[in-house]
């Protein structure tokens, strides 16, 4: 499965709902298949999006919050799944695409490539709900079930390791940032 | 466990009035109190982490969906978090309240404890940190309410020092 066609199956369900992405491919695809507030591109700090989701996924208890993960990035920071776990807001929802890759950065293998099994892991870190989906159908279903469910829910979809030509998104990364916040405070007063 | 209780209380209560609503931790000993006063509160939510840059994470969060919140940590905590506290908070100028325990400076005893002691302070100087210290328990309350005031209005990270005078009894 492309991850480009993956985004674009379950873009529906994104468009409207907070959605904090990592840098690279995915956040470039992502802003291409049409830009939201409510859309934050963490474009450095790698491994982190899932720990902003979860303080976002905190603070707006009221909301969705759906975090777009890497292998490489999730690899960088495993220990985020046990947090997760441990408070597991039912408002989360985790994708990781897994291209056993750092595509970013030239395309070297992670462990992934070699065995490591993401959703073993996030299972045995104690995520209620971890599924698999390797098509963008299986995945636009796997994703309408978790947010369905008001369970936390992390989906490993396996893509190929393919990006776009350029990763240039037109929005400044602080420009991005304070887009988000007024967004999100705009929610919480709707909530109010 | 000679750890000060009454301080504890103090800088919680200090907190609270700044209206910190969610907590990261991770366990260590100057701490204790500390965190088991945020367990207890049902009021507030603590995070307990698995390592101090999730905790960046996750007040960047709190933070973009207008939820104060305060980090607890050790020295070598922060010096675990200074990817992140570059590469997010001041990249995209995220405030954060930093309450770092100041282990290995003057009066420790533990060996261990001492290179990240030396350390602690030319590091945050070199980031450019705004940093208090505290050891005087009268200066707690407004000392932590003005570093929360400078960091929302720099939007920046700010660091509390909690010393061995303010924290150690013995």
């Amino acid at each position: 499965m492309l991850r480009a066609d993956a985004l674009q199956a379950i873009y529906p369900e994104l468009r409207d709902r907070i959605v904090v992405t990592i840098m690279g491919a995915v956040a470039a695809e992502l802003y291409t298949l049409g830009h939201q507030p409510t859309f934050f591109y963490l474009e450095h700090a790698m491994g982190l999006a899932s720990s902003m989701g979860l303080g976002v996924a905190l603070a707006l208890p009221q909301h969705k919050v759906i975090v777009l993960d890497g292998d490489g990035s999730l690899l960088m920071n495993l220990g985020t799944l046990t947090t997760m776990a441990r408070y597991r807001p039912g408002n989360l929802l985790h994708i990781v695409f897994d291209n056993e890759s750092l595509l970013s950065v030239g395309g070297f293998p992670t462990a992934t490539a070699t065995g490591t099994d993401l959703a073993g892991v996030a299972r045995a870190c104690g995520i209620p709900r971890v599924e698999q989906a390797d098509t963008p159908k299986r995945l636009k279903q796997a994703v309408a079930e978790a947010l369905a469910s008001d369970t936390l829910t992390t989906i490993v979809s396996k893509v190929e390791a393919v990006g776009p030509k350029t990763f240039h998104m037109d929005l400044p990364l602080l420009e991005n940032r304070f887009q988000f916040k007024r967004a999100l405070e705009a929610l919480r007063q709707r909530q109010e | 466990m000679p750890v000060s209780v009454a301080n504890s209380q103090l800088i919680y209560d200090a907190l609270r009035a700044c209206d910190v609503q969610i907590f990261s931790a991770l366990p260590e000993t100057w701490l204790v109190h500390l965190i088991r006063m945020a367990e207890d509160d049902p009021a507030v939510t603590l995070v307990r982490v698995a390592k101090e840059e999730e905790a960046i994470g996750v007040s960047a969060g709190a933070h973009l969906a207008g939820v104060n919140s305060a980090l607890l940590m050790q020295n070598h905590g922060f010096l675990a978090a200074i990817n992140p506290i570059v590469s997010l908070a001041l990249l995209y100028k995220v405030p954060l309240l930093m309450l770092i325990s100041y282990r290995g400076h003057m009066g420790e005893r533990d060996p261990w404890q001492t290179q990240g002691g030396m350390m602690t302070e030319p590091l945050l100087r070199a980031l450019g940190i705004p940093t208090w210290s505290l050891s005087d328990p009268h200066d707690v309350q407004r000392r932590l309410k003005d570093a929360q005031t400078l960091a929302h209005a720099a939007l920046t990270p700010v660091a509390v020092l909690l010393t061995r005078e303010l924290m150690w009894e013995d």
